[in-house]
């Protein structure tokens, strides 16, 4: 089980790649991952894609544990993927990991 | 049996009165009436109200037409619109047009209105002198405006007079209104209300002269000027006459129906031929005349009742309350504001504000209202007065609106249905925002903004969504936060902020959150923008710019598209290319395969849809061609419009071309609160469209004219003119002194239009103008920040800087 899981997660990178409060990209064969940086250095990441009209999320403005979408301004929760209300909508998370200074994502 | 013959009704004018009658005809008895109308004027029916704001440049014709000819087919209803009836025989129960046309009736309504007053002065029969009543006066005056023609007289400080010369003003004439009284809108405004809305006008460049007698108009084929009685002579391209109304009575007077100064009609609205009623301005009832929409409402009520047979209800007059429809003066005035030895005033003043209130009371009612200034309580009073409310309760709080003394009060939002939309730029109807303010329990502004994102847009709504919230939850809503906040993350205002940051020596943003007491831990995608170009500007080349508070265009130095790719727009100066620059950008386009390229609207070319990793190279070879950036994505210095001038052009004076260029060269670079254009034109023709940009010069045979405040956009406005000057470097001067006051005080996104609506282009030119030592220091702080500011981005980044941007991180498979 162990090794099973281990080898779902992916090194992508380390942490002083992306700037605080900055984000960058991870390309699949399908959509997109963007990876968030906060303030205090931890590390989400969601699928590049706003629930909205399939804004690129990573263009955005981060702060606290959201980011404002570049194209219409709604506001995305990095850890859950949520819209703030009023608007309506979830990006797909990723789930993302800090060892030491690498940054790991889980890709299926 | 036979079918009952349908009786016939004939409508003389075509006008807001005689539709509202027979609109309120057709919903009592739908059948019973086959109809004609005829109108003078050539088309349906207007809201005649609304021509203030079609000549003010705030609605066009299209959107004040309340009945268009479709609506007479759908009712059945025939129009002969552009044939005013001649004749009237009653014997015969026939009209008749201009044509010829006749038609026989049972019933006739006229409501053909009244006429402006034309004062007989010597040459008021000039052409150029007009009135101010129907769309044909509108579009004399826009057409005079457009053609050149910079100088506007306007007889009649009045509600229409100065709703015409603030029109003019807005389509750039030089106006003055000339009043015989000592005081403006003496029938509607007090002397202290009258004074202040004088300066309030003034300041926005009117000119007003009272007690001005007019003597003669003069000129030989038009008008060229009017002559005051004191002998002093005004140059005028354009002289409207809005002295007053004379109900138009020719037509029931020939026919022999009673006439006094009005058409005279008893309380049923019949005339003295009981087969003919007057509706609207035309009539006199009871010895009163009318000159507002409200009573002929009234009106029409009652004549569709009797001439439907269906009550015998009776025309009782009620009092008006008025308005001045200029944006951004805020007065209302009902009833007898001006009292007796038997009446109270009641009077509250705040000069900081421009707030000023009269209240008239007698035997402990509200008799009659002036409120200048701060008119959002207008509603509540004026029905106080309506229903002769006894006030005696909250007397002593009655002049600080409902909330304070404790009533819960209406505006006129609350007649709309749950379905009508109230913020058009988001659609959220009035029951979505009364549903989420009853769920939510919201008592602000701010928050059924998001909750609903009403009035989230262009704000234009927002005094409606407040009004929707007082009549929701009443004195609960707290209408009171002095200063707008920045944003949810601060309490303090952009004002207050800006004074900090330069007081407190604040260098950073984590500074200045910090001293401020943000809220927030980091900002949000409002505050942090804003923050950053503050300090940007307070210390320039100090100041490292934070590119995580940059908006994504401003980071990626190129503009985002729906579909996440970017656009690139060289700098094109001053509109000018060559043929090597051409060969340059079709070279780059094949080569990193462009999928579109575009003329902008800003006299340059747009190459669209690269993507973010093509980013740097395309800019490494556009500046090998030796292009910059357009900064066409930046709240920055964007584009300076030519036109060709005296190098080309038979009409040219000066060389607009060159003079762009050095401009364009002067301010590249310069980030600023909102974005910033300018346009440089040749001659006064102004082929470079500089009267709707921030920054504007025209020449002249002797020199510029330098303009500032205009935009395109959703809401245009017109340059105001700050001055004229004679030189090339006197251009530059102003301009770089015009961008940093801009640059120091405006508000972050707050263009220069709706900041200089804000400060007044006075405060600008005392500023700019009157002080030539504040000038040259304005010139001086911003060449310095240019010397800091002037570096090509995408030199920068095609060369390394932040090439993370461009790249992804990694590629998972
Ligand atoms: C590309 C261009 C359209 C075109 O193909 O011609 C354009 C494109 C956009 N304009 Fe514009 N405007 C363009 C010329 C204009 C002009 C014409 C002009 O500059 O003479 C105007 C009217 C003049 C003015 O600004 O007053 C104009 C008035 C606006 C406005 C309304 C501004 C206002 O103050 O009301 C907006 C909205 C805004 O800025 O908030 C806007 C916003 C936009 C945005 C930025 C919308 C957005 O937020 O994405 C568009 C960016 C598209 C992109 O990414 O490329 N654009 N826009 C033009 C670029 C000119 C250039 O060379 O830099
Ligand atoms: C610029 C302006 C701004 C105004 N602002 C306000 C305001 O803010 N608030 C307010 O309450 N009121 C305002 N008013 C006044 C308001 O518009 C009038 O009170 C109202 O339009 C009068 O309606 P009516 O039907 O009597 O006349 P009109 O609307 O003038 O209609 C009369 C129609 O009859 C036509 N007609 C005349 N003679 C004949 C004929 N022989 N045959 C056929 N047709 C004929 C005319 O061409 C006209 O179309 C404003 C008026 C103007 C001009
Ligand atoms: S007008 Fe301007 S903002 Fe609107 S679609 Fe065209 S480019 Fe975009
Ligand atoms: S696509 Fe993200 S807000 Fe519209």
């Amino acid at each position: 089980m162990d090794t099973a899981t281990a080898t779902l997660w992916k090194h992508i990178g380390t942490i002083d790649d992306i700037p605080r409060l900055g984000s960058r990209t991870v390309t699949t064969d399908g959509d997109d991952i963007a990876v968030f940086r906060l303030a205090d250095d931890r590390v989400f990441a969601l699928y590049d894609r706003c629930p909205h009209k399939a804004g690129k999320l990573s263009q955005g403005i981060v702060h606290g544990e959201s980011v404002t979408c570049p194209l219409h301004n709604w506001v995305i929760g990095l850890t859950d993927g949520q819209a703030q209300s009023p608007d309506e909508g979830c990006a797909r998370t990723v789930p993302a990991r800090l060892d030491g200074r690498s940054i790991f994502l889980e890709v299926s | 049996m036979i079918a009952p013959i349908r009786r016939r009704l004939v409508l003389v004018g075509n006008g807001m009165a005689g539709v509202r009658t027979l609109e309120e005809i057709l919903r009592r008895t739908p059948h019973a009436f086959s109809m004609t109308v005829f109108g003078a004027e050539p088309f349906g029916n207007y809201d005649r109200i609304m021509l203030s704001p079609v000549l003010a440049g705030e609605k066009r014709f299209e959107d004040i037409v309340t009945h268009g000819r479709d609506w007479y087919e759908q009712n059945g209803i025939e129009l002969i619109a552009g044939e005013p009836v001649v004749r009237i025989d009653r014997g015969a129960h026939i009209v008749t047009g201009l044509n010829g046309t006749p038609r026989p009736y049972d019933i006739l309504v006229i409501a053909t209105g009244s006429n402006p007053v034309i004062i007989p002065v010597p040459g008021h029969k000039l052409p150029g002198v007009i009135a101010f009543r129907d769309i044909a006066d509108v579009e004399t005056m826009v057409a005079a405006a457009r053609g050149g023609q910079s100088n506007a007289v306007v007889i009649g400080g009045g509600l229409l007079g100065l709703e015409a010369a603030n029109g003019l003003l807005r389509n750039g004439m030089n106006t003055t209104v000339l009043h015989l009284m000592p005081t403006l809108m003496e029938r509607q405004l007090d002397p202290v209300s009258a004074t202040m809305l004088k300066s309030d006008l003034e300041r926005r460049g009117l000119t007003v002269i009272t007690e001005a007698n007019t003597k003669a108009i003069l000129g030989t084929d038009r008008v060229e000027s009017v002559e005051l009685a004191d002998g002093s002579i005004l140059p005028a391209d354009l002289v409207v006459m809005a002295v007053g109304i004379r109900p138009s009575t020719a037509l029931a007077q020939e026919a022999g129906l009673t006439c006094n100064r009005g058409i005279v009609v008893d309380d049923g609205m019949a005339t003295s031929d009981p087969a003919i009623y007057a509706v609207g301005e035309c009539v006199e009832h009871r010895g009163a005349l009318f000159g507002l929409v409200a009573p002929l409402w009234d009106q029409a009520k009652v004549a569709a009742d009797r001439i439907g047979q269906v009550a015998e209800t009776d025309y009782v007059p009620a009092i008006s309350g008025t308005r001045l429809k200029v944006t951004g003066i805020d007065m209302f005035s009902a009833g007898d504001f001006t009292g007796d030895d038997r009446s109270e005033d009641i009077v509250f003043r705040d000069a900081a504000r421009g707030v000023h209130k009269k209240l008239v009371l007698r035997d402990e009612k509200l008799i009659g209202a002036v409120l200048y200034g701060d008119a959002q309580d207008a509603g509540w009073y004026f029905d106080l007065i309506r229903n002769s409310t006894d006030i005696s309760a909250f007397r002593d709080l009655l002049v600080f609106g409902p909330a304070a003394a404790g009533v819960p009060q209406g505006g006129g939002v609350e007649f709309l249905p749950d379905t009508a939309e109230i913020c058009g730029c988001n659609g959220v109807s009035k029951g979505r925002i009364l549903t989420a303010i009853y769920e939510h329990k919201l008592t602000s502004v701010e928050e059924v903004r998001a909750r609903t994102k009403a009035s989230a847009s262009c704000g234009s709504c927002t005094c409606h969504v407040e009004l929707l919230l007082t009549l929701a939850v009443g004195s609960a809503y707290d209408a009171t936060p002095r200063v707008k906040p920045m944003c949810a993350c601060t309490t303090h205002g952009h004002d207050a902020v800006r004074a900090e940051i330069t007081g407190k020596n604040l260098q950073t943003i984590p500074n200045v959150m910090q001293a401020l007491g943000w809220s927030t831990p980091d900002g949000c995608a409002s505050c942090r923008p804003a923050l950053n170009f503050y300090l940007l500007c307070a210390w320039p080349g100090a100041y490292r710019d934070d590119a995580r508070s940059r908006f994504v265009n401003e980071r990626m130095h190129a503009n985002i598209q729906k579909d996440g790719t970017y656009s690139v727009v060289p700098r094109m100066w001053g509109g000018v290319t060559t043929s090597a620059e051409l060969r340059a950008i079709a070279d780059v386009v094949d080569k990193h395969g462009i999928p579109s390229v575009k003329v902008t609207g800003g006299q340059r070319i747009d190459l669209l849809g690269v993507r973010k990793e093509q980013l740097p190279d395309v800019w490494r070879d556009l500046n090998a061609a030796g292009m910059v950036s357009g900064h066409a994505y930046g709240k920055a210095l964007r584009t300076v419009k030519t036109c060709v001038g005296s190098e080309w052009c038979r009409f040219g004076t000066q060389d607009s071309t060159a003079m762009g260029i050095a401009l364009e060269k002067m301010t590249w670079g310069s980030w600023t609160p909102h974005k910033t254009k300018m346009a440089v034109s040749g001659c006064p023709r102004n082929c470079a469209e500089a009267t709707i940009k921030d920054f504007g010069a025209i020449a002249t045979e002797s020199g510029w004219d330098l303009h500032v405040g205009g935009n395109g956009g959703i809401t245009v406005r017109v340059t105001d003119l700050l001055t004229k000057v004679a030189t090339e470097d006197e251009v530059l001067e102003y301009a770089a002194a015009f961008m940093q006051l801009y640059r120091e005080e405006a508000r972050y996104l707050e263009r220069t239009a709706p900041w200089i609506e804000r400060v007044s282009i006075d405060y600008v030119r005392a500023r700019i103008v009157a002080d030539p030592g504040a000038r040259k220091l304005l010139h001086d702080r911003f060449i310095e920040g240019q010397r800091h500011a002037q570096r090509d981005p995408w030199a920068d980044r095609a060369a390394g800087v932040e090439a993370h941007e461009f790249a992804a991180l990694a590629t998972v498979a």
